[in-house]
C-alpha cells in the first residue's frame, strides 16, 4: 500500500512514518503541505492519505476538499492527524468527507485503531 | 497613566460644556441672542480643542508604545522597513526554539532507531538460546549440538556486552538531548514577558481611544459590526494549533470526545 504523509514538521512526519512501518506499511512518501501534496497525489497511485490540518501554503482541510473535488482522487481514504480540536473544525472535516480524525498528541494505539477502522470500511 | 489623564480631560470638558449650556439657556431666555451665538461658538471651539488634545494624547501614547517595543524602522520605505525591534527579536528567539526542539527530536529519534534493532536482536538470540538451553537440561542434546551451543553462548555473551554498552550510551544521549527544555524555557519566558508588555500598552491605547470616542460622540458603525461578525464566524474553523485550555466548551478534550462527536454525526 502506497501512503502519503503530509505535515509541515519533519519530526511529526517521521513519527507517523515509524508508526506506519511498525504496522507493516513501509511504502510511505512525504510532503510538507497541500501545495506539494496535491500534484503528488494526482500523479502517483497513492491508496491512503494521512494529513495534518495547520500548514503554511495549503492547509489539510483545503487539501481534503481538493481531493474530494478531484474526479480521480475522490474516493481516496483520508486520515486527519492534527492538533486542531475545535468542535466546528471536526464537524467541518466530517462534512468535507474525512475518513478518520486523530487529535495530537496521539498514541500508537489510537493511530492503529483509526487506520484499521478505515481499511475495514473501505475494504 | 495616559488613560487616566484622558479621563480628567474628559471630565473638564464635560464641566465646561455644562456651564456653557446653563449660560446659554439664560441668554436665550432673556433674549440676548448675540451673546448666545458667541457662546455657541465657544462651545464648538472647546469641542474642537478637546478632540485635538485627545488625538494628540492618543498619538503620544502610540508613540510611547512604539518606543517601548524598541522599533528601529526606516520610514522612507513603503511599507516601512523594520530593521530591528523587540518583536523582531522575539520572532528570532521563537525560531530558535523551533530549531532547537526539532534538533532534539531528530537526535532522540536517531538514537531510538539505532537502539531498537540492537535490543530486538539480543532478545531474539536470547529466546532461541533459552530453548536450546532447555533441551540441554532435558538431556536431549548430542555432543556436536552441544559444541555448537557452547560457541553460540560465547558469541552471545560478547554481543550482550557490546550491545548493552551501546544501549546505555544511547539512553544517556537521549537524556542529554533533553537539555533543550532549559534553553527553550528561558527563551520562551523572555518572549512571554514582551507579550505582556505589548498587551499592557495596547490596553492603555484602547482605553484612551474609547474615551475619545465617548466624548466626541463617534458611534458604532453597523457596517463595521457586520464585518466583525463575519470575522468571528470565520474564526470558528480557523486553524489554531494545540489547545491549551481544555475547559473551553467549543473544544474537544481528547480522542474519545472526537470519536463521540464523529459517531453522533453518523460516522
Amino acid at each position: 500500500m502506497k501512503i502519503l504523509i503530509v505535515d509541515d514538521f519533519s519530526t511529526m512526519r517521521r513519527i507517523i512514518k515509524n508508526l506506519l512501518r511498525d504496522l507493516g506499511f513501509s511504502n510511505t512518501h512525504e510532503a510538507d503541505d497541500g501545495v506539494t501534496a496535491l500534484p503528488m497525489l494526482k500523479n502517483g497511485d497513492f491508496q491512503f492519505l494521512v494529513t495534518d490540518w495547520n500548514m503554511p501554503g495549503m492547509t489539510g482541510i483545503d487539501l481534503l476538499k481538493a481531493v474530494r473535488a478531484d474526479e480521480k482522487l475522490r474516493t481516496l481514504p483520508v486520515l486527519m492527524v492534527t492538533a486542531e480540536a475545535k468542535r466546528d473544525q471536526i464537524i467541518e472535516a466530517a462534512q468535507a468527507g474525512v475518513n478518520g480524525y486523530v487529535v495530537k498528541p496521539f498514541t500508537a494505539q489510537a493511530l492503529k485503531e483509526k487506520i484499521e477502522k478505515i481499511f475495514d470500511r473501505v475494504g | 497613566m495616559a488613560s487616566e489623564i484622558q479621563t480628567s480631560i474628559n471630565h473638564e470638558f464635560v464641566v465646561e460644556l455644562k456651564e456653557c449650556a446653563k449660560l446659554l439657556t439664560e441668554k436665550l431666555q432673556s433674549n440676548q441672542f448675540e451673546d448666545a451665538s458667541i457662546l455657541i461658538q465657544t462651545i464648538t471651539q472647546s469641542r474642537d480643542r478637546h478632540i485635538f488634545q485627545s488625538v494628540g494624547r492618543l498619538t503620544r501614547g502610540l508613540h510611547d508604545a512604539i518606543v517601548n517595543f524598541n522599533v528601529d524602522a526606516d520610514l522612507s520605505k513603503e511599507p516601512p522597513k523594520i530593521q530591528n525591534s523587540d518583536i523582531h527579536d522575539a520572532s528570532n528567539r521563537l525560531n530558535y526554539v523551533i530549531e532547537l526542539t526539532q534538533k532534539a527530536a531528530e537526535k532522540t529519534m536517531d538514537m531510538v532507531d539505532e537502539a531498537a534493532p540492537i535490543a530486538m536482536n539480543l532478545g531474539q538470540e536470547a529466546t532461541s538460546l533459552r530453548d536450546e538451553w532447555a533441551r540441554l537440561k532435558r538431556r536431549e542434546m548430542s555432543l556436536d549440538e552441544f559444541r555448537l551451543l557452547y560457541d553460540r553462548m560465547d558469541n552471545f555473551l560478547g554481543q550482550m556486552v557490546t550491545g548493552t554498552e551501546q544501549l546505555s550510551k544511547n539512553l544517556q544521549d537521549i537524556v542529554l538531548e533533553q537539555g533543550f527544555q532549559d534553553l527553550t524555557g528561558q527563551v520562551l519566558k523572555r518572549v512571554i514577558g514582551l507579550i505582556n508588555e505589548v498587551e499592557k500598552d495596547l490596553v492603555s491605547l484602547v482605553r484612551i481611544a474609547g474615551q475619545v470616542e465617548e466624548i466626541t460622540g463617534i458611534t458604532d458603525d453597523p457596517e463595521k459590526n457586520a464585518h466583525d461578525m463575519e470575522v468571528m464566524n470565520k474564526r470558528k474553523t480557523e486553524a489554531e494549533g494545540p489547545q491549551i485550555n481544555k475547559e473551553r466548551s467549543d473544544v474537544v478534550a481528547g480522542q474519545d470526545e472526537v470519536d463521540d462527536l464523529l459517531s453522533s454525526l453518523g460516522f
